[in-house]
């Protein structure tokens, strides 16, 4: 089963002149829920911006199934992007389209279905996320939470191989983001989809995560990779012990405050 | 407890090593703040002190103006290598320096910006530029492809945004293009009759506003009314999908931004832009001939007559010709400016501008060169 799937070689981001994060090296598995940590402005959703190909590396690359989303043709590459499924921080629905259109968009860009089927699923996809009722409103009558959630309906419309969600559970309620963490696994499960998911939420993290990376602000470079129950375990580097704690175990060496 | 002013009072050991910092009085915001200025003063003899204590024990009320200021006197000591001491400070005081402390500092470089030379800041505009030029060639490139998808059926886009985009390029802006094109029209007419009727040649003005409307006055104000009506719009809604993210969302479904956003505008554009212009064109002739009628006795029949005698069709072919070049400056400014906006709100009123001026400029230099050309072809 742990085929890999997404690798990233070498990789460095930047933004002009200013590094993000540098020497980045990880594989994401066929299948896992793969989690990026860190702290806030440490480079989580530039991360995913490169792992999608919004962003170009500066140096290093990120392999798709062996292939670099930059070294192939415009249409090999538009192929490839349909098949992932994206979540954005802010949920980046069109706000001159309607909840049940945003869903539709895809299916009718991608299928050959009938608008009458691509209604059903529609409606099918909003329900999965709790929005059924808000099919004919548009992003700007609803709230933040619900907002994410629609776009996760959008980002799962077309069954994707890779979902990526940028902090899914920021701004629901404890309820409402258990559900998602069920619905991500459920996701995993029947479709056999890989999941990349940048969040804080240490419940989240450990319920679901099969897998992770640590970026630091600092060093500006990964800190550590692995299994975050494991990491919590037996990792010893004071930043990770008080990030999966909420900073109440302080490593042995770590000296933080005089 | 009574009001009391601020106050800061130093006073020293004998051997001058050792500082006593007391701080007077209630500290708070309403009074201003201490700068680093008045701070460095009043610790003038600091450098021969190894340690500072600051006194807090007749310390009235306090604010952030309290923070502020120790935050400099704290920086002050770093430079000098003054150890600094503030246990006698309150319990909150010190909570509240801990934790802004407890972040750990980043070096963003912001702030070391270096300052760049003329020759350096002349070359880095050249630079620019090209980069710009580059860019709107690779755009016309992509925008070409997408037309050519198009016509061949196999384009991405939602057949809806076309209708709106018709719907609100033609008919939405009918009432304005009517409105400052009939004016046009009766300014020609009447600049035009108050020289003509010098030599009695007022049968001249309908001529004069049949070819002044035809070839270039109804292209050319029905391209600027629509730069600052619909290529603002165009950059305005694509900058702030760029804002939200949408375009990146656009992208990474899979689908091609100048496709799905670009093609609807430039086919409504392409379309109504013509048709504007031919309207225009009659709403001025209209001006002109109200003058005529109006003022100078020439009628309805007359007017038509004199300007389909002088003024050949292929002048006012040529003013359709201008509007399609026209329609294309407006699209591509729009959605050029739009689709390179920032990530913030102060971006997109910065995108709309310039989408608006770059698209005027552009309409009269096109116009300009369109019209050197065809003087020298003799057209
Ligand atoms: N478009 C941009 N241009 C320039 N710098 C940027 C841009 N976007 C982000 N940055 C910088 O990159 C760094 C990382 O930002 P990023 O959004 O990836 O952080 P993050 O880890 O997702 O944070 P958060 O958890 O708060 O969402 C920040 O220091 C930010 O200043
Ligand atoms: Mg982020």
């Amino acid at each position: 089963m742990s085929q890999s799937h997404i690798e990233v070689n070498n990789l460095t981001m930047a933004y002009g002149p200013m590094v993000v994060q540098r020497d980045l090296n990880f594989t994401i598995n066929r299948g896992d829920i793969f989690v990026i940590m860190g702290g806030s402005g440490c480079g989580k959703s530039t991360l995913m911006k490169h792992l999608i190909g919004l962003n170009r590396p500066a140096q290093g690359e990120v392999l798709f199934a062996g292939k670099s989303l930059w070294h192939i043709d415009e249409q090999e590459r538009r192929n490839l992007l349909r098949r992932f499924g994206i979540t954005y921080q802010a949920g980046a629905l069109l706000s001159s389209l309607t909840l049940g259109e945003n869903v539709a968009l895809p299916l009718q860009q991608f299928t050959p279905l009938k608008p009458s089927e691509i209604d059903d699923l529609v409606r099918y996809k909003l329900a999965l996320v709790g929005l059924e009722p808000y099919q004919h409103f548009m992003p700007s009558e609803i709230s933040g939470g619900m907002r994410k959630r629609a776009a996760l309906a959008r980002a799962i419309a077309l069954d994707p191989e890779v979902l990526f969600f940028d902090e899914p559970s920021a701004g629901l309620d404890p309820i409402s983001a258990r559900l998602l963490d069920d619905l991500i696994l459920e996701l995993r499960d029947s479709l056999g989809a890989t999941i990349v998911i940048v969040t804080h939420e240490l419940a989240s993290i450990f319920a679901i995560g099969d897998n992770s990376v640590f970026l630091d602000p600092e060093t500006k470079t990964q800190l550590a990779t692995g299994d975050p129950k494991q990491l919590l375990a037996s990792c010893e580097l004071p930043q990770i012990q008080r990030f999966l704690t909420r900073g109440e175990r302080q490593a042995p060496t770590g000296s933080i405050t005089s | 407890m009574s009001e009391q002013s601020r106050k800061l009072v130093v006073s020293t050991t004998a051997d001058q090593t050792e500082a006593r910092l007391s701080l007077l009085g209630d500290w708070r915001i309403d009074d201003g703040l201490l700068n680093g200025e008045q701070l460095r003063q009043q610790l003038a003899p600091a450098p021969s002190w190894q340690r500072l204590v600051v006194d807090g024990d007749q310390l009235g009320r306090w604010d952030s103006s309290l923070m502020s200021m120790l935050r400099e006197l704290r920086n002050l000591c770093q430079e000098l290598n003054v150890e600094l001491e503030l246990a006698s400070l309150p319990q909150g005081v010190l909570r509240l320096m801990q934790l802004a402390d407890s972040y750990p500092t980043r070096n963003t470089d912001k702030s070391t910006k270096p300052k760049l030379s003329l020759f350096e800041r002349i070359g880095k505009n050249v630079q620019s530029s090209l980069r710009n030029l580059d860019y709107i060639l690779d755009f016309l490139g992509h925008l070409t492809m997408a037309l050519v998808r198009l016509v061949k059926g196999q384009a991405r886009y939602r057949s809806e945004d076309v209708r709106l985009f018709l719907q609100d390029a033609g008919p939405g802006s009918f009432k304005i293009v009517a409105l400052i094109s009939l004016l046009v029209g009766v300014i020609l007419a009447f600049v035009g009759a108050v020289q003509l009727r010098q030599f009695g040649a007022e049968i001249y003005v309908a001529s004069l506003v049949g070819l002044g409307m035809g070839r270039e006055m109804g292209a050319m104000m029905t391209a600027i009314i629509m730069a600052g009506r619909t290529g603002a719009a165009y950059a305005a809604q694509i900058g702030s999908m760029q804002v939200n993210e949408e375009v990146d969302a656009l992208k990474t479904m899979g689908l091609s931004d100048v496709e799905f956003l670009v093609l609807p505008r430039v086919t409504a554009m392409l379309i109504m832009l013509p048709l504007l212009t031919i309207f225009s064109i009659a709403m001025g002739i209209l001006g002109g001939a109200l003058v005529s009628s109006l003022m100078l006795d020439i009628g309805w029949l007359l007017y038509i007559k004199q300007m389909s005698d002088t003024v050949a069709l292929y002048h006012y072919a040529i003013g359709l010709a201008k509007s399609i070049l026209f329609a294309l400056v407006i699209v591509m400014s729009g959605c050029i400016h739009g689709l390179n906006c920032g990530r913030s709100a102060t971006a997109v009123g910065k995108a709309t501008t310039l989408a608006v001026v770059h698209a005027i400029v552009a309409i009269i230099v096109v116009d300009s060169v369109v019209t050197i050309l065809l003087t020298v072809l003799g057209l």
